[in-house]
């Protein structure tokens, strides 16, 4: 089976976010796998285990992002794909993204694609689906559990807290939700072969791509941390009084009335 | 490190001055090296740190389950080389894995004792045949493996162990007899190696099974701390030990015993880090969570200065362990293929670090203990509580000052190498000390440049003097007698501490200016400051009372103003760099550089 999976290099979930000059300050901070991702390496490792074929990480970004593709490999996936776009595109978006994934994928002739559900740092949920849509094959978002026979897929999926069975075929993208699997750590051995494993970084020249045609289709006006957290407030007095008063402060202070 | 250097000497921080650029330091850690890091952290908080308390009630299949967990994901087999089943990683990733495991607490001294004291002693003295026996199922952690030489009436004098080895009349087994006491992992061990004198006087090794006939041990222990790991008496009882389990050559057991020793000694110092940077952290989130006066602590300036202290007395520590661990990786990648299988040239290349070695555990063990002790002051009443896990690290750290031979035999062990080295000419220290005398009497005070580290050179130049006026002006005084001075061989040995800490902390410090700039090393910077600036009151301190204690008269006067011209320098003011470092320290609550 030929399976890809698409993985984001984002920040670490301990780090703090820090916005200067209307930018997110990367400087200094520490970077992971997006941890939807990591659902989704570890479901292609262990569909390959059971039905033999290769796993390709793909990641599109810097030089930097080929640490988190060599965690990937560490992992136990085989082969990884760069797509360096460093020099070529400034500001993108989830259809930059989606676009050249995508040209990236057209003649690949995946048999499956994982992705996280979300990037813990975007947050869209977008790329996924977007990249499904344009290689024209079904795909299958929050699931958390993918069982494979032949072609047949079985799949559960989240929805909001239910779970919804359904059937489908392959070729097919899915989207990882927590509880799909418990992501194993590189084991040692498996961090030094990642050392010798294929590493492939490609550029927009190499996919006939051109910068004009990626263009994000979105624009980012502000980039602000949410308001600090204030201390909680007890009312007091009688209960009539309180009541008056929280319905005053709601219209007035917190301004959600 | 491809290009070949001179390696450089055990102990000659003492006398002759380094580049920077020749230290290994945290900062130079690799990509895979880090990922190893990972995967440990990773293992100690997903798989041990949810059984810590069945640990610590002695629930010890979890130790056996966890080490096999540990042996599938290769944290059992970095020291081992390929050929027998291990990983064969380099020095430097062992260490991480050290470090990174010791948060684990007790169980880490499962871990470390059987990766280290345990196997190593085949790894590096056993002979093919033992090495294809052995070593596979310790990297996989199939077998358990622990380290026998601690007796009832031997600690310290590891030497006067009483247990016997007798070859039978048959030639085929040596009959062991005698009891091994303290012995981590016997609980669950599976394979013990063991020291006992053959026919009573040769001090040699044995790999002894626990299957053998006469092999069994006693209760477990109850201890104060590290309760997670298993502590029993092994008793050797007519103990039949085929032949071909004797252990390098009969009579050359000290050779083993003692380079395995050093070795301990140096990754129980890599281990304090974890527990110290562990200790920190959990005393700085709390002092940032628990208000009083309906202020959060840690916004106090005492609270301030406690956290900067502990930093910067854990970043100079780190500094000089990792610059050790850096040494032997140096000389160890340097051995021939030949000599990685030579006993020899192993123990040689251990044996030349045996200052450091000693220096890591001492001050390692101790900044440990200082900082766990502040940790659990930091917490008030709530860290003599069972609940908080700062209460666990305090007691587990107390041990650190004892085994692997006590902080008092360790400091002894600095000086009597250093002027061992020294006789035999290894060591310029006669040359220096006869050029410092006069140099002394003409010495002008050094105009200090304002650059960043300026005064911190200085003062490390200048420990440096009064290290070799203090050694050498005791050894002139007590020549062969200064081993019974001991008060005298234990203040050396602290400016030698202080000396390596802060030298190693300088010199971290500007590897890391020259390679990212003074604005991204201000931490770095403010932690060197500190640290160098304390450090060198205590070498003040222990260089005045030796001084007095081994020059008398007109020439003690003459020695005390020599040494008040080495010690004059324009201090900071420490209060106001301890409140700088904290800042950061709080808003990360953690360790940061």
């Amino acid at each position: 089976m030929n399976i890809y999976v698409l993985v984001k290099r984002t920040f670490d979930t301990e780090e703090k976010i820090v916005v200067s000059g209307g930018k997110i300050q990367e400087d200094g901070a520490e970077f992971i796998i997006n941890p939807y991702d990591e659902y989704a390496i570890e479901e292609a490792i262990q569909v390959r285990d059971a039905q033999g074929g290769e796993v390709t990480v793909l990641t599109m970004g810097g030089e930097d992002a080929e640490k988190q593709l060599r965690t990937a490999l560490a992992m136990g996936a085989d082969k990884a794909v760069l797509i360096n776009i460093e020099d070529d595109v400034e500001e993108l978006d989830q259809f930059t993204a989606a676009h050249i994934i995508s040209e990236y994928l057209k003649d690949k002739n995946a048999d499956l694609i994982l992705a996280g559900n979300v990037a813990i740092d975007g947050g869209s949920g977008q790329v996924g689906p977007r990249v499904a849509e344009s290689l024209g094959i079904n795909y299958v978002t929050t699931i958390t559990n993918l069982e494979i026979n032949g072609t047949t897929v079985t799949i559960k999926r989240d929805v909001e807290g239910d779970t919804e069975v359904l059937e489908t075929s392959l070729p097919l993208l899915v989207t990882a939700q927590q509880g799909l699997n418990e992501p194993r750590y590189p084991s040692l051995p498996g961090i030094m072969k990642a050392k010798k494993k294929p590493l492939e970084e490609v550029e927009l020249d190499d996919l006939d791509i051109d910068e004009d045609d990626v263009e994000a289709k979105t624009e980012t006006i502000e980039i602000y941390l949410p308001p600090k957290k204030e201390a909680g407030k007890v009312l007091e007095g009688e209960l009539a009084d309180q009541v008056k008063e929280l319905v005053h402060l709601l219209h007035s202070e917190a301004k959600v009335v | 490190m491809n290009e070949l250097k001179e390696a450089i000497k055990g102990g000659a921080f003492l006398v002759e001055d380094l580049d920077a650029s020749r230290i290994f330091t945290p900062e130079d850690f690799n990509d895979e090296q880090k990922m190893i890091a990972k995967t440990t952290e990773e293992y100690v908080k997903n798989s041990v740190l949810p059984v810590v308390e069945n640990l610590e009630h002695h629930e010890f299949e979890h130790s056996v389950r966890l080490l096999k967990e540990a042996g599938d994901l290769g944290l059992l087999a970095a020291d081992i080389p390929e050929e027998y089943g291990g990983i064969g990683l380099d020095k430097i990733s062992s260490a991480l894995i050290s470090e990174k495991m010791s948060v684990a607490g007790g169980y880490s001294i499962t871990h470390g004792a059987h990766v280290g004291i345990g196997t190593l002693p085949i790894v590096l003295f056993g002979n093919e045949e033992q090495k294809q026996k052995y070593l596979p199922s310790s990297a996989s952690g199939e077998k358990i493996f622990a380290y026998a030489l601690t007796e009832p009436g031997s600690g310290s004098d590891a030497l006067g162990a009483k247990t016997t080895a007798k070859l039978n009349a048959e030639g085929t087994h040596y009959v062991l007899n005698g009891e091994k006491q303290w012995i981590t992992n016997a609980g669950f061990a599976d394979v013990f190696v063991v020291y006992a004198k053959v026919d009573g006087d040769k001090f040699s090794a044995f790999i002894v099974e626990k299957t053998f006939p006469g092999v069994s041990v006693g209760a477990e222990e109850k201890k104060m701390g590290i309760k997670s790991s298993s502590t029993r008496t092994l008793i050797l009882q007519d103990a039949q030990v085929p032949v071909d389990n004797l252990l390098g050559e009969i009579g050359r057991g000290h050779v083993i015993a003692f380079n395995i020793l050093n070795i301990g000694r140096y990754k129980l110092g890599v281990g304090t880090i974890g527990g110290s940077k562990r200790a920190l952290e959990l005393a700085i989130a709390y002092t940032n969570q628990r208000q009083q006066f309906k202020t959060p602590i840690s916004s106090f300036n005492l609270t301030k200065n406690k956290l900067a202290t502990m930093a910067s007395k854990l970043y100079a520590t780190e500094s000089l362990i990792y610059r050790t661990v850096g040494y032997f990786e140096e000389r160890m990648s340097q051995l021939s293929p030949e000599e990685q299988k030579d006993g020899k040239a192993i123990a040689a290349s251990i044996a030349e670090y045996a200052i450091e070695c000693s220096i890591n555990k001492v001050v390692g063990s101790e900044v440990l203990d200082y900082i766990v002790d502040e940790a659990v002051q930091l917490h008030g009443g709530y860290g003599f509580m069972q609940e908080y896990e700062v209460e666990r690290l305090y007691r587990d750290s107390r041990i650190n000052r004892i085994f692997e031979g006590t902080n008092e035999i360790n400091r002894l062990i600095v000086p009597g190498t250093f002027l061992k080295k020294a006789m035999k000419g290894e060591l310029p220290l006669l040359q220096k000390a006869a050029g410092l005398q006069e140099e002394l009497l003409m010495m002008m005070p050094e105009e200090v440049g304002t650059e960043a580290l300026a005064q911190e050179k200085v003062l490390v130049a200048n420990a440096k003097k009064i290290g070799i006026l203090v050694a050498g002006l005791a050894a002139q005084r007590f020549g062969t007698k200064l081993e019974a001075e001991q008060e005298v061989l234990v203040n050396i040995a602290n400016i030698a501490n202080n000396l390596f800490a802060m030298e190693s902390a300088v010199l971290r410090t500007e590897k890391a200016i020259g390679r990212d700039g003074e604005e991204k090393a201000a931490q770095k910077l403010l932690y060197t400051q500190i640290f160098t600036q304390e450090a060198f009151i205590e070498i003040e301190q222990a260089a005045k009372e030796t001084l007095i204690a081994a020059v008398d008269g007109d020439n003690q006067r003459m020695m005390i103003s020599a040494l008040r011209k080495l010690t004059r320098y324009t201090p900071y003011n420490v209060i106001e760099k301890k409140r700088e470092a904290s800042v950061k320290l709080i808003e990360a609550e953690k360790y940061v550089l």
